[in-house]
């Protein structure tokens, strides 16, 4: 057993793994299991005239809206989403049919042979033109303090804009799941983040109650949010057609068409009017998000809702006003996605603050450490900074690790060195948490104790850490702490694994029960504790009208990118990348540097290689030919440090963690690009022809 | 067609269709579930074997190249010490985290190993450029086979 909790232990399923004994649901054979594929959209918008069939062969059936017996829709945060497009068709991809049967060769010979007819209607295809149009999913609105006047007398008045392009998930096992009829119940089987999500779809489409509605988690070869809401739309219709079939099915994606189909990151568009005071600090501040939602809403208001409140990053403006929009276009569905909308308006926030800096004729790190918040302000939301703010110990550390000062000064012509400064808030946005009130059991069965907990593992080491928690707490070898599978049938619902809530929320309530186990342990005697969580009392939050402590706490971070621009094509070489997080306690130091490395990474294919347009409605990049994630090669040697800043509500002190490491990489990189090339940057993905237009108009 | 051919050190002689993918025979008809699809277009090795010692992706083989070849898969390595040096290797260094990648990372770390059982840093990056990771951010698989040779010294 670890002597200190941070002290790294190996993962509990690596072995499984790595030996290829882990059953994904693409591994797993049902008895008379029948496939699945889908026909899909091949317009942006139009109506649906009529669908042409070739013969249906014996075994092989056609499963449409009709064939749901509930409501056509897909249950999320709005659920405006068809599970069968029912006459109209919204984005190019989006599902009409399912073709069902034994083999699948044939499935797709049924399927080429299919002929829609549409009337096409004229498409809203990017979110200028959504702009333009009013085509409005959401429009949300929060301000703090006196902005009119802070402008009224401001001694400078600067307007700025920022962009940010669509990123697709690229979780390497692709989007999968069965449905089995049996018993008069459904299970369903497959990759997914959050099983009582399906069980609540599944109830809408099925008209079913949910003690007939198993969900049960396989092993997850990876998510970052596209496996949170999405899964729910396959369930839903793999199940009507398990009803309809008789047969288990099984829809297993094809990477081409997981990315056609599947959510993505929004692109956004941030805009700034800021006021200056005769100091040359920013007194009031107006902010302007716009994301492109895609087709339909979904969970994007909840994606929103979190990039507006945390525009502000790490700075307390003492006047702010911010209005956040969701805009609708005839493009895929974005959803959730690492981060969930923070990292486009930190990214946006930081090079901002960068590029004002310089305008200004001042020192970026500087300009930005004027700004701070500090605990005991108001933050944006007029709620309260309730932690600890180590930002300057973390700033410290950072830039002594990386020697930043030194080179920002003295670097060669072609090199440049950039920081961010980042926040994330943790756990569910508002009283999220309260509204989900997350249960978890712990069970001592003999010397064992069990875990009844409904988060699952997808890669990020949920297993490993909250199994932790219970060994260290009850002072027992991990192997005597037993996971239980996730089930809906078998567990509580101790909430959806996401919004970095898993340790910090559902490892709590662990912690909690399990120090009230120890107290009551004795040898034989078995005994079962469940906990259900509620906010601490001292966070204030009103939905209605956006004020209030919009997190519970905050994790901190820094990232230094140190970068070399190619004069002659304006391709990047990211030399060194320098990380400092204050995630409170850290609870595995090798599995936290392994979600650190892993989110930095992914967000430096967000900021360089991952582009992802559209034209005309259609995806450009469709394929990992197209659509390039970053390669062994492309990767920058990482140091990754942590300050301590123990949470009272959290395990150990712990805080939230997965997404945070997203947040920094972009603006830091951009910010080096900038120093580099000494230009001003807007934009990512920071391909070589945005550069040169860049340089271009410096000149 | 009927194809001759060594599988994880067993003589195996099927009857195919030889533009099938190596892939899907060693899936659906050997049930050697290492082998992962990610792509099924040759980008994210996943789907990576041996064949004849070096690193292949098996989505890009038809059935007709596999005649009289010596295909390996994980299971066919799980047993021998060389394994389970990478094993630990890539527990100990965190290599691992959704594991869907991991079988063929191994297969890489093996066929590099096999040719080159001192790799410097380059030749690690070179030997597993065609396999992707979308978890670790790669640093902690480049010390998972780092260790493993420094480990494994006299093995390979």
């Amino acid at each position: 057993m670890a002597k200190k909790i941070s002290d790294s232990i190996n993962r509990v399923d690596g072995s499984d793994k790595i030996s290829g004994r882990a059953k994904y649901i693409s591994d797993v054979y049902f008895k008379n299991q029948y496939y699945a594929r889908t026909l899909r959209s091949e317009i942006a918008k139009g109506r649906i005239l009529s669908i042409d069939f070739p013969e249906i062969p014996e075994n092989y059936f056609v499963i449409d809206k009709d064939d749901i017996p509930g409501l056509n829709q897909m249950r999320t945060v709005i659920s405006d989403n068809p599970i069968f497009a029912d006459n109209e068709v919204n984005y190019i991809g989006q599902p009409i049919l399912l073709v069902v049967g034994p083999d699948r060769e044939i499935i797709a010979e049924i399927i080429d042979q299919i002929e829609v007819t549409y009337q096409k209607e004229k498409p809203i295809l990017t979110l200028e033109e959504a702009e333009q149009k009013a085509s409005l999913f959401s429009d949300f609105d929060y301000s703090k303090g006196d902005v009119e006047n802070a402008f009224n007398n401001a001694s400078q008045i600067i307007t700025d804009q920022y962009e940010t392009g669509f990123q697709e998930h690229i979780y390497i096992e692709p989007q999968g799941i069965t449905a089995v009829h049996r018993d008069n119940k459904m299970f369903v089987f497959g990759s997914m983040q959050c099983p009582f999500y399906i069980q609540g779809a599944l109830e809408d489409v099925l008209c079913w109650p949910e003690d007939r509605l198993r969900v049960i988690h396989t092993t997850t070869g990876g998510a970052f949010g596209g496996k949170e809401e999405f899964p729910s739309m396959i369930a839903c219709q793999a199940a009507v057609a398990a009803l309809k079939t008789g047969h288990p099915v099984k829809i297993i994606y094809d990477r081409d068409e997981d990315i056609i189909a599947s959510t993505k990151r929004h692109p956004s568009l941030v805009k700034y009017k800021a006021a200056l005071d005769k100091n040359n600090k920013v007194s009031a501040l107006e902010i302007n998000v716009k994301f492109n939602a895609g087709a339909y809403s979904g969970i994007s208001p909840v994606v929103l809702e979190r990039g507006i409140f945390s525009a502000a990053n790490v700075y307390n403006f003492p006047n702010v006003k911010v209005n956040g929009k969701n805009y609708q276009t005839n493009s895929v569905p974005c959803g959730a996605f690492r981060g969930f909308g923070a990292p486009q308006t930190i990214f946006s926030m930081e090079m901002f603050m960068h590029n004002l800096a310089r305008k200004l004729g001042q020192d970026p790190l500087k300009f930005k450490k004027k700004h701070l918040i500090k605990r005991g302000d108001t933050t944006s939301t007029g709620g309260t900074m309730h932690g600890q703010v180590k930002m300057p110990e973390i700033i410290e550390k950072i830039t002594k690790m990386s020697n930043y000062e030194e080179k920002f000064n003295n670097l060669s012509e072609n090199r440049g060195i950039g920081i961010s400064l980042f926040i994330h808030g943790c756990g569910f946005t508002g009283d999220g948490e309260n509204n989900i009130k997350g249960k978890i059991t712990l069970e001592k069965k003999g010397e064992q104790a069990i875990v009844k907990v409904s988060s699952t593992d997808m890669g990020q080491g949920a297993e490993t850490s909250l199994r932790k928690i219970v060994s260290y707490t009850l002072e027992i070898p991990m192997e005597k702490v037993i996971y239980k599978k996730v089930d809906t049938g078998k567990v509580p619902d101790s909430g959806p694994t996401v919004a970095s809530r898993t340790v910090m929320i559902v490892g709590g309530l662990l912690r909690s029960a399990a120090l009230e186990m120890k107290e009551k342990w004795k040898q034989k005697q078995s005994m079962e504790i469940s906990k259900i969580y509620a906010h601490p009392d001292y966070l204030k939050w009103d939905n209605d009208t956006y004020q209030g402590d919009a997190y519970p706490i905050y994790s901190f971070g820094a990232n230094v990118v140190e970068v070399e621009v190619d004069p002659i094509t304006l391709e990047l070489d990211i030399q060194n990348l320098y990380a400092v997080y204050d995630v409170g306690t850290v609870i595995d130091e090798k599995g936290l540097r392994g979600q650190m490395e892993g989110g930095i990474v992914q967000g430096l294919g967000w900021a360089t290689t991952e582009v992802m347009e559209t034209n005309q409605g259609q995806l450009m990049q469709s394929s990992m030919t197209d659509y390039k994630i970053p390669t062994i090669k492309d990767v920058p040697e990482i140091e990754c440090d942590f300050v301590t800043n123990p949470y009272e509500f959290g395990p150990f002190g712990a805080k939230c963690a997965g997404e945070l490491p997203f947040n920094g990489p972009a603006p830091a990189l951009a910010a080096a690009v900038s120093h580099a090339l000494s230009v001003p940057i807007k934009k990512i993905p920071l391909r070589p022809e945005n550069l040169l237009k860049e340089i271009k108009n410096e000149n | 067609m009927k194809i001759e051919f060594e599988i994880n050190n067993t003589q195996k002689i099927l009857e195919v269709d030889p533009a099938r993918r190596l892939l899907d025979i060693l899936r659906e008809d050997l049930d050697l579930t290492s082998v992962k699809e990610g792509c099924g277009q040759g980008e994210c090795g996943a789907c990576m074997v041996l064949m004849d010692d070096k690193a292949v992706n098996s989505c890009l083989i038809p059935a007709g190249n596999v005649h009289g070849k010596n295909i390996t898969t994980v299971e066919g390595l799980r047993s021998t010490e060389q394994y389970k040096t990478i094993e630990q290797a890539f527990l100990d260094a965190g290599s691992v985290q959704c594991g869907f990648c991991t079988p063929g990372m191994v297969i890489s770390a093996e066929a590099l190993l096999r040719k080159n059982p001192d790799p410097d840093e380059d030749e690690i990056k070179e030997a597993l450029e065609g396999n992707l990771c979308r978890c670790t951010g790669y640093n902690m698989i480049i010390e998972g086979v780092k260790l493993a040779a420094e480990r494994g010294q006299g093995l390979w």
